[in-house]
């Protein structure tokens, strides 16, 4: 126990610069893929809610993708599109869209139609009726959404260090290839960490949207 | 094609990966239906009890599989009971979650009915509440089910064997054929047992 | 009916069938109601008496047949600039959860871009207006309001931009019978003092004939009687009015046997 102490100490020491470095990598693609996602996921939900015909087929979709494993499509994605940044951000993009996506249409689906019409009858233009009122309301459940997203961007970009994403699984997977604990306690407790971190903030995005049924 | 003739060359390589999988993922379900059974109980006596598993386990679903997997290794060691482990604690969020709200929501009118003809407690969970939310219950084990297969592939990495294997192997030794099959699979066996599942969940009738 | 009395409202043989159904909702509807006249229209569900009110501000369009309003075709009108002008109030109210009291009452008001403290006075004017003390009330958000003082705010909402005409949708049909009965009274009084022009759907025979300057019978998508609350009472149009006249009296009989 102690020894794996010192060989954590020791580490810290010797590869700060690199830990941050990978640490910011992480960050930096979980951020990247988020905004893509969140942009894709919530404009393909509003779709969804406007052009009702389709949107069985597109949902129905999205919930197989969503029960992938998530290392099949990171594989798929090297075969498909090689190794490196790009094609890691492209396959956890694929990966987050779902819950966002499906929550968005849950969420728009749930404002009751008399909130709507009054809205309308009240003068609102249907542009201002979306602005206004539809996408406030849906906001909660797109945020519980965005947060199992952003969970799962967390994991499997860890997981994606194996296609070149850089980031914190780069510590795990070596500390898995060369068997030495203290690398798999900082890869795992970092990870972690980050992940609960991500969750906790769009927790309180989540409340503060939520504010008017506490207050 | 190749990756057709590489399936009939490797028949058994394909089959025992798939069989190790279904063990692994077998196993762990029923644990964690069996450990998830036994604290929805607890729950229901105590209801202090249930938010606080309900909390912490959720805290644990939000954990990466891979961080969980590497955090477990210092203390199981690799293989194949470290990974049902891991897979045991995440099933918890998703089973605890369906079972207790599917219990919980059972008609007051009808629970009250049966405390009233004497039922105690416990007798109104078996034979009233579970009876009557059989359906929760199924729809939890399947969404465990489901996840549980896909977790376990990444299992590989810690030395569980089953379809990750062929991924891991495959990508160490360039081997295209063996990572595709892995995909396949994988893939194919979320999405049918899904599939499977969903349909019984449309056909039969839950309460009699 | 005085001499000087502006049309508000003209319905000209309207006529509304929905998609898949195979009865006219509406049929040949023809009235004229007065500025100013507290009009309540009275049937039971399927009589077709929300679809003759949604026609009033065009959330839904006649098949056939015009409707003016104050002398101006509506389905000629720009309709988001039609329905600014007419308040309209429903039985779930539909005040938007996320705003507050003060910003759910400003939303017209927004749209039509008044400036803030315009928009701040003209709040606290109205809830004083619909009895919520303005301090208490401004600040709140609709769950933590009871039933019937949402529905206060929800009349304060409709009333904001001061609209010539208000429709309302059995406005008190979810709230317990003591406070339905003081918002009644509290409707008729602002009624009274605000010289607009009120078209009250209800399916409550004594609500409609308390309010009512005149009441709209409605039954199968026909207008039965058109007439003042004494004038049905008396002389009932037909065998449905008449048998709605009779189940009310015979609740009387109840009410004095138990006397």
């Amino acid at each position: 126990m102690q020894e794996t102490w010192a060989a954590i100490a020791l580490y810290f020491e010797n590869h700060t610069d690199a830990y941050f470095a990978m640490l910011r990598q992480h960050i930096g693609i979980s951020l990247r893929v988020l905004f893509l996602a969140v942009l894709i996921g919530v404009s393909m939900g509003i779709l969804c809610v406007v052009f009702k015909k389709q949107q069985k087929y597109v949902v129905g979709l999205f919930q197989i993708l969503r029960i992938v494993p998530s290392l099949a499509v990171l594989v798929l994605s090297i075969r498909f599109l090689g190794i490196g940044m790009g094609p890691a951000v492209t396959a956890l993009v694929f990966l987050a869209v779902p819950p966002i996506l499906m929550n968005t249409v849950a969420g728009l689906e749930e404002v009751p139609f008399f909130m709507l019409e009054t809205s309308h009858a009240m003068g609102m233009t249907p542009f201002q009726v979306w602005v206004q009122v539809r996408l406030p309301l849906a906001l909660p459940l797109m945020l519980a959404g965005i947060k199992t997203a952003m969970v799962e961007i967390v994991a499997s970009a860890t997981i994606a260090a194996l296609i070149g994403a850089g980031g914190l699984g780069q510590i795990i997977f070596q500390g898995l290839s060369v068997r030495r604990t203290d690398l798999l306690l900082i890869g795992g407790v970092s990870v972690a960490i980050l992940a609960l971190l991500m969750a906790f903030l769009i927790d309180l995005l989540e409340r503060w949207s939520l504010k008017h049924k506490y207050a | 094609m190749e990756f057709f003739d590489f399936a009939q060359r490797n028949s058994s390589l394909l089959i025992r990966a798939l069989n190790e999988h279904l063990q692994m993922v077998l196993i762990a379900l029923a644990l964690s239906v069996l450990l998830a059974g036994a604290l929805t109980v607890v729950a229901m006596f105590f209801r202090r009890a249930g938010k606080i598993l309900n909390y912490v386990f959720s805290i644990v679903y939000s954990i990466p599989s891979i961080a969980l997997f590497a955090l477990m290794i210092p203390v199981m060691g690799l293989g194949r009971t470290t990974a049902i482990t891991v897979l045991v604690f995440y099933n918890q969020f998703i089973l605890l979650r369906n079972f207790i709200t599917g219990l919980s929501e059972v008609d007051p009118a009808i629970v009250e009915a049966s405390t009233g003809m004497g039922m105690t407690r416990t007798q109104v969970i078996f034979t009233v509440r579970v009876p009557l939310s059989l359906k929760a219950i199924f729809v939890g084990i399947r969404l465990a089910l489901v996840s549980t297969i896909s977790i376990a592939v990444i299992a590989a990495f810690i030395g569980a064997g089953g379809i990750g294997l062929l991924v891991t192997i495959g990508l160490e030794t360039g081997n295209n054929n063996r990572v595709l099959w892995g995909v396949v699979l994988s893939a194919g066996l979320t999405i049918i047992t899904n599939a499977i599942l969903v349909f019984i969940e449309k056909r039969v009738a839950f309460t009699k | 009916m005085g001499e000087n009395t502006t049309t508000a409202i003209e319905y000209q043989n309207v006529y509304k069938r929905f998609k898949d159904a195979d009865y006219y909702a509406v049929n040949n509807v023809d009235l004229t109601i007065n500025e100013g006249e507290f009009i309540t229209i009275l049937g039971s569900s399927g009589s077709g008496k929300t679809t003759l009110l949604k026609m009033t501000n065009r959330l839904y369009d006649p098949d056939s047949g015009s409707i003016t309003l104050f002398g101006e075709n509506i389905q000629q009108a720009d309709v988001v600039q039609v329905r600014r002008k007419i308040g309209y109030v429903i039985q779930q109210v539909g005040l938007l959860p996320h705003m507050t009291i003060a910003r759910n009452i400003g939303i017209v008001p927004r749209l039509l871009k008044w400036d803030k403290e315009r928009i701040d006075a003209r709040a606290r004017e109205l809830l004083a207006l619909v009895g919520l003390e303005p301090d208490t009330f401004i600040k709140r958000y609709p769950s933590q309001l009871s039933g019937g003082q949402q529905q206060r705010v929800g009349l304060a909402r409709a009333l904001a931009v001061d609209p010539k005409v208000m429709l309302l949708d059995e406005p008190f049909g979810a709230i317990d019978a003591i406070n339905r009965l003081n918002l009644q009274d509290e409707l008729k009084r602002l009624h009274g003092g605000l010289k607009k022009t009120f078209l009250f759907v209800t399916h409550d025979i004594n609500e409609a004939l308390k309010l009512g300057t005149r009441v709209i019978v409605m039954n199968n998508g026909q207008v039965c009687q058109f007439d003042t609350p004494a004038n049905i009472v008396r002389n009932p149009a037909d065998g449905f009015v008449e048998s709605l006249i009779h189940s009310c009296r015979e609740q009387e009989k109840l009410w004095e046997g138990l006397a």
